[in-house]
């Protein structure tokens, strides 16, 4: 059974057909992407899995159950995380509590813990503390812990924004344009993050990318979206091949011009 | 150093007050010299007595009104900036909950009257009953509000919810007046009799020539609201619900992809607020003695004024804010008619205070605490 699937999902936004039925499923443990031109619905896509929208027709399932209807916390619970294409970190908060902020569903501390500083409550807090920062050090980044999160170079927030959201433990985690904006070599270590964070967590993932080294480089299943529609799929080979990928991206005329 | 600054100790009870002692002292110390220095400018202007040693004569008085009404005012604060930290909106109905929690707390202590449990009780047992119910009340009163009013209105354009507040701030100044009415015939409620609050604690400072006079009832609202003060500043910082309080103050939606509940931080806040507003109604009773449904309407404009003048949403500003509004309306009150030669009153006092305002708004528009905010993506 595949990790998660979507049957015949539809998003709308009056008149215009973001997200037409897409069919669409990945294994667990791999890596996949969808690729697609600016506009193809790929976010869309996303905000649809992560219940930031409610598409109108078709169905979710994620580990066999709907997740159709849910809110974003709710999937989050379930094992969902993501990053953004655009970095939404908690600028004011410090590093550590940003990635705190993301095991918030894991902490059990209550009213009364808080209230008189109980054992158990202390013991989660240094729990927690430590987590962060081996989970700071994870992605790559020493002594940061305290500074605060706006404060930091763009590649370490991109970082920090990984860290946050494996904090919540996730199966599944969702990654939007999570190289967009670096230069080569801060992608290949990226590339080199994810591949880490596959083998060594165990955790599936699923990027949308631009870059198309580092999709070619890491995938190993991709999809295509244009215009809404999902227009093909498979490994990275028979996508560089696909006639229908190629007009895309480059336009039938284009295409024409280069056979 | 590091070491000790992460002490929760440290981080929780002495940086809070430490903040509060240096607010205080600085507001306090740059209004007074600017006061004295004002007295030897127009010394020669006034004939018939000392202007300067008239000043320094009532000034420690004047201080300490102005800390006790700064204190209350930052407590009903705090309760504006919350909500506008997370929902940014002003949510107009805060002056209404801070009414209800003061006649909530005077009703009880009327009750306790009429069964004559108010002489035998110990005062202070009294009065934290009070504090506690008026507290219970306003906060559940505020997480309804924010249901039945503001929740519905999510998403709609801001200039919605804003004129709910206000509609749902009329409804509870008249809701309040006819259940008053109905129940007792009478929408007045006035503070029973009871206690020593009313004495004064009488500190003799030796260089100063008068003692220097505290209301019990003025150290009990100090007293409490710092304690109060401390208490939230923990639970913002300290603890998991305060950090998400922080997160879906900053980016909603990405807090609610952290598996936050974000309708349920919200009426957490809202309760906060709300419990806040309730207790330092209850507070300003004992201070007024005698309150009636409309009582809310200025100290929570004035609230609200010292949210804007500390920077809105900012819960350090709120506090700087409503401090120094407080002292700014006491040196309003006891100094412009000795200084106009009695052509102003201290009814002008809110003048003074608002035109202050306006000038620090124009010189730093986000308030004095206030950061520009960068636009959320």
């Amino acid at each position: 059974m595949s990790l998660l699937q979507t049957i015949d999902v539809v998003k709308r936004f009056g008149g215009l057909i973001a997200v037409n039925k897409i069919n669409f499923s990945i294994e667990q443990g791999t890596i996949a992407s969808i690729i697609g031109p600016n506009g193809a619905g790929k976010t869309t896509f996303f905000n649809s899995l992560t219940g930031i929208y409610k598409p109108e027709e078709g169905q979710i399932l994620f580990n066999g159950q709907s997740l159709i209807g849910l809110r974003p916390d709710q999937v989050s619970t379930r094992g969902i995380s993501r990053t953004f294409q655009n970095i939404r970190l908690f600028g004011n908060m410090t590093v550590i509590e940003n990635i705190i902020v993301g095991m918030h569903t894991q902490l059990k501390q209550g009213a009364t813990d808080a209230l008189f500083r109980t054992k158990k409550f202390h013991e989660e807090e240094k729990e927690a503390e430590n987590r962060a920062s081996q989970l700071m050090e994870y992605v790559g980044l020493k002594n940061v812990g305290n500074q605060l999160a706006r404060n930091l170079p763009y590649g370490a927030q991109r970082r920090i924004e990984i860290a946050r959201a494996i904090a919540a433990n996730p199966t599944l985690l969702l990654l939007d344009e999570p190289t967009a904006g670096m230069n080569p070599n801060e992608t290949a270590d990226a590339i080199k993050l994810f591949r880490h964070i596959r083998d060594d967590k165990g955790i599936t993932i699923l990027l949308i990318e631009h870059d198309m080294r580092v999709v070619m480089g890491i995938s190993e299943h991709i999809s295509v979206m244009d215009y809404g529609e999902k227009i093909a799929e498979g490994t990275p080979k028979d996508i560089r091949n696909n006639q229908r990928v190629i007009e895309a991206y480059l336009g039938r005329e284009a295409a024409k011009l280069r056979d | 150093m590091k070491q000790f600054t992460s002490n929760p100790f440290y981080k929780f009870i002495l940086f809070p007050i430490g903040q509060m002692l240096v607010f205080i002292l600085g507001a306090s110390l740059a209004l007074s010299l600017f006061i004295i220095l004002l007295a030897f400018l127009f010394r020669s202007n006034v004939t018939d007595f000392d202007l300067v040693e008239r000043t320094l004569l009532i000034l420690p008085q004047v201080l300490i009104n102005g800390i006790t009404i700064g204190f209350v005012y930052a407590t009903i604060a705090l309760g504006y900036t919350m909500v506008y930290g997370v929902l940014e909106f002003i949510n107009f109905s805060h002056s209404e909950i801070f009414m209800v929690g003061g006649i909530v707390g005077v009703e009880l202590m009327a009750y306790f009257d009429h069964t004559g449990a108010l002489q035998t009780m110990n005062q202070y047992v009294v009065i934290g009953l009070a504090i506690l119910l008026g507290m219970v009340i306003s906060g559940s009163l505020a997480v309804t509000i924010e249901r039945i009013a503001y929740k519905p209105l999510r998403g709609a354009p801001r200039l919605v919810p804003l004129i709910s507040a206000i509609g749902m701030s009329f409804f509870l100044q008249d809701a309040v007046r006819l259940i008053l009415s109905l129940t007792t015939g009478e929408f007045n409620v006035i503070l029973p009799n009871f206690g020593t609050f009313d004495e004064f604690l009488i500190l003799a400072v030796p260089g100063i020539e008068n003692p220097l006079r505290f209301q019990i009832k003025s150290i009990l609202l100090v007293g409490v609201t710092v304690i109060m003060l401390v208490g939230l500043n923990y639970l913002v910082n300290g603890t998991k619900v305060g950090k998400a309080i922080r997160a879906v103050a900053q980016d909603r939606p990405s807090a609610s992809l952290m598996g936050i509940n974000v309708n349920l931080i919200i009426s957490i806040t809202f309760l906060i607020g709300g419990a806040l507003g309730g207790a330092a109604g209850v507070l300003f009773a004992i201070k007024a003695t005698r309150l009636d449904p409309f009582v809310g309407f200025f100290p929570g404009l004035k609230a609200f004024t010292a949210a804007v003048l500390g920077g809105i949403g900012n819960l350090t500003g709120a506090l700087l804010g409503g401090l120094i509004l407080g002292l700014l309306e006491s040196f309003g009150a006891s100094y412009l008619s000795i200084f106009t030669n009695g052509a102003f009153g201290a009814e002008y006092k809110d003048i003074l205070a608002f035109a202050i305002l306006i000038i620090v708004l124009i010189i730093r528009p986000s308030g004095l605490l206030g950061q520009t905010v960068a636009q959320k993506a």
